[in-house]
């Protein structure tokens, strides 16, 4: 279980989260520049927080009182980003096995398979990301995100720079990779329908703020909330 | 026939293991203030860029005085130094420090351009990996910035060997020691008959400083296709 209780103080905005997970797949749901990405990236320890506390499970990862900020590297946390972020110098093979060379983890070629199967990317282990299509490169990253055993999975948007077709063909692995892996994720997103298809859980941020919200309330078509896009 | 004679080929050795050295030795200094110049933000920052670039812009002459009173057998460092055994007045380490110094400004840009280059969010992807802040610079930042160090190093090997004013200043122009291809050129203009030898190492300079090009370009070629290829 995640816990997130900050402020961060980013330019004009105010940013100000406070909320739980109960495991399973939780959405962070809001329009662009709510501050989605600056709430998990702190979540991820890449961008400290002014004051607060976040824990995962009973490990604390930040405590602005106790002077506790377990730097990014440390903290066991897999992260997704939009735009893949795969290593450009580094074959697919490489970067998926990145993650347990740098974290310091045993070879566990049984783990390796299953993910490798799961993102469905056997036969792309030779090639460099150069070479990669959009959709392909997404779950590669997605792999080597996995393949670091982490505790906790961040997606940031990993569907925004895919057409509509590439994220027909990525939304299904991700369904797959929260009931076959087990993670906890966090899903930032501002499209209803991935949501809907990988969520229990739903927060919405708006104006740096979060507010749990169910998610009926978000499939009712109401004025109040806009749909971007 | 084109032969050097022994005095000519001591020059030329002399300054091929002045540059090399000036630029191995520069080499991890180099790589440390690029880093922090391209990756952080600490007090002093302007005071040490200025710094790191003052030898780019001072008169050579004026560098090497300033060694001279800082690295000289009775100079702040140098007195300190030559204690426990490392003298650079007048020896061919002092005319590698010179040189070092003189292409250091050189190095450090050439470098720094090419870690500002790189993405960040490549070094924080590395840290969510696991990755340590120095792991993530050895794995990822410096193979990443290769073409850019080898281009930053063959610049400040460039300038090395042609360094002069700087060199003859703080360790003067002694033959078989720190007489380096550029001072023995300079030398022997100086005296009658010396035109043939000058001109001999005229032509060993202009070879040497083509390959260096030549050879930078290949491996920086061969760098970019390995990393930004596919």
């Amino acid at each position: 279980m995640l816990s997130v209780d900050v402020e961060k103080r980013l330019g004009e905005i105010q940013i100000a989260a406070k909320f739980a997970t109960t495991g399973g797949a939780t959405a962070l749901f809001g329009p662009s520049g709510a501050g989605k990405t600056s709430i998990i990236n702190m979540i991820a320890g890449l961008l400290k927080p002014d004051r607060g506390r976040i824990a995962l499970d009973d490990t604390v990862l930040f405590d602005s009182d106790a002077r506790i900020n377990l730097p990014a590297h440390r903290r066991r946390i897999g992260y997704v980003f939009q735009e893949g972020r795969l290593f450009p110098h580094m074959s697919v093979q490489q970067n998926l096995d990145y993650g347990r060379w740098a974290s310091g983890l045993p070879r566990d070629e049984a783990e390796r398979e299953r993910v490798i199967a799961l993102v469905n990317i056997g036969g792309l282990l030779k090639r460099r990301p150069g070479k990669l299509s959009g959709g392909e490169r997404q779950r590669v990253a997605l792999g080597r995100a996995l393949l670091m055993k982490p505790r906790l999975l961040l997606l940031d948007e990993p569907l925004a720079s895919l057409d509509r077709a590439r994220k027909l063909e990525i939304l299904p692995y991700l369904a797959r990779l929260r009931d076959e892996a087990r993670v906890p994720m966090i899903y930032v997103s501002h499209q209803i329908v991935e949501i809907q298809r990988l969520c229990s859980q739903v927060v919405r941020v708006e104006d740096g703020r979060t507010e749990p919200v169910n998610l009926e309330v978000l499939l009712r078509p109401t004025e109040e909330i806009e749909l971007p896009h | 026939m084109f032969s050097l004679t022994p005095e000519e080929w001591i020059a030329v050795e002399l300054s091929l293991r002045i540059a090399f050295v000036a630029t191995l030795v520069a080499l991890p200094f180099g790589l440390a203030i690029a880093w922090l110049l391209a990756r952080k933000e600490f007090w002093g920052k302007a005071l040490l860029d200025g710094i790191v670039h003052l030898p780019l812009v001072l008169p050579p002459v004026v560098t090497g005085y300033l060694l001279l009173i800082t690295f000289g057998r009775r100079g702040l460092v140098g007195g300190f130094l030559a204690d426990i055994g490392i003298v650079f007045s007048f020896r061919w380490t002092g005319a590698a420090l010179a040189c070092g110094v003189m292409g250091f400004p050189l190095l450090v840009r050439a470098i720094r351009l090419s870690f500002e280059a790189i993405d960040k969010k490549l070094e924080d992807a590395a840290s969510t990996l696991g990755a340590s802040t120095f792991w993530t610079f050895a794995t990822v930042t410096l193979p990443l910035a290769l073409p850019g160090i080898i281009a930053g190093m063959v610049l400040c090997f460039a300038k090395a060997l042609g360094e002069f004013g700087a060199t003859i200043t703080f360790v003067s122009n002694i033959p078989g020691e720190t007489q380096t291809i550029s001072a023995a050129i300079y030398t022997f203009t100086q005296i009658p008959g010396g035109d043939a030898a000058a001109f001999r190492l005229v032509v060993i300079a202009v070879v040497i400083a083509l390959i260096a090009l030549i050879a930078s370009e290949w491996f920086a070629r061969r760098a970019g296709l390995r990393y930004h290829g596919d």
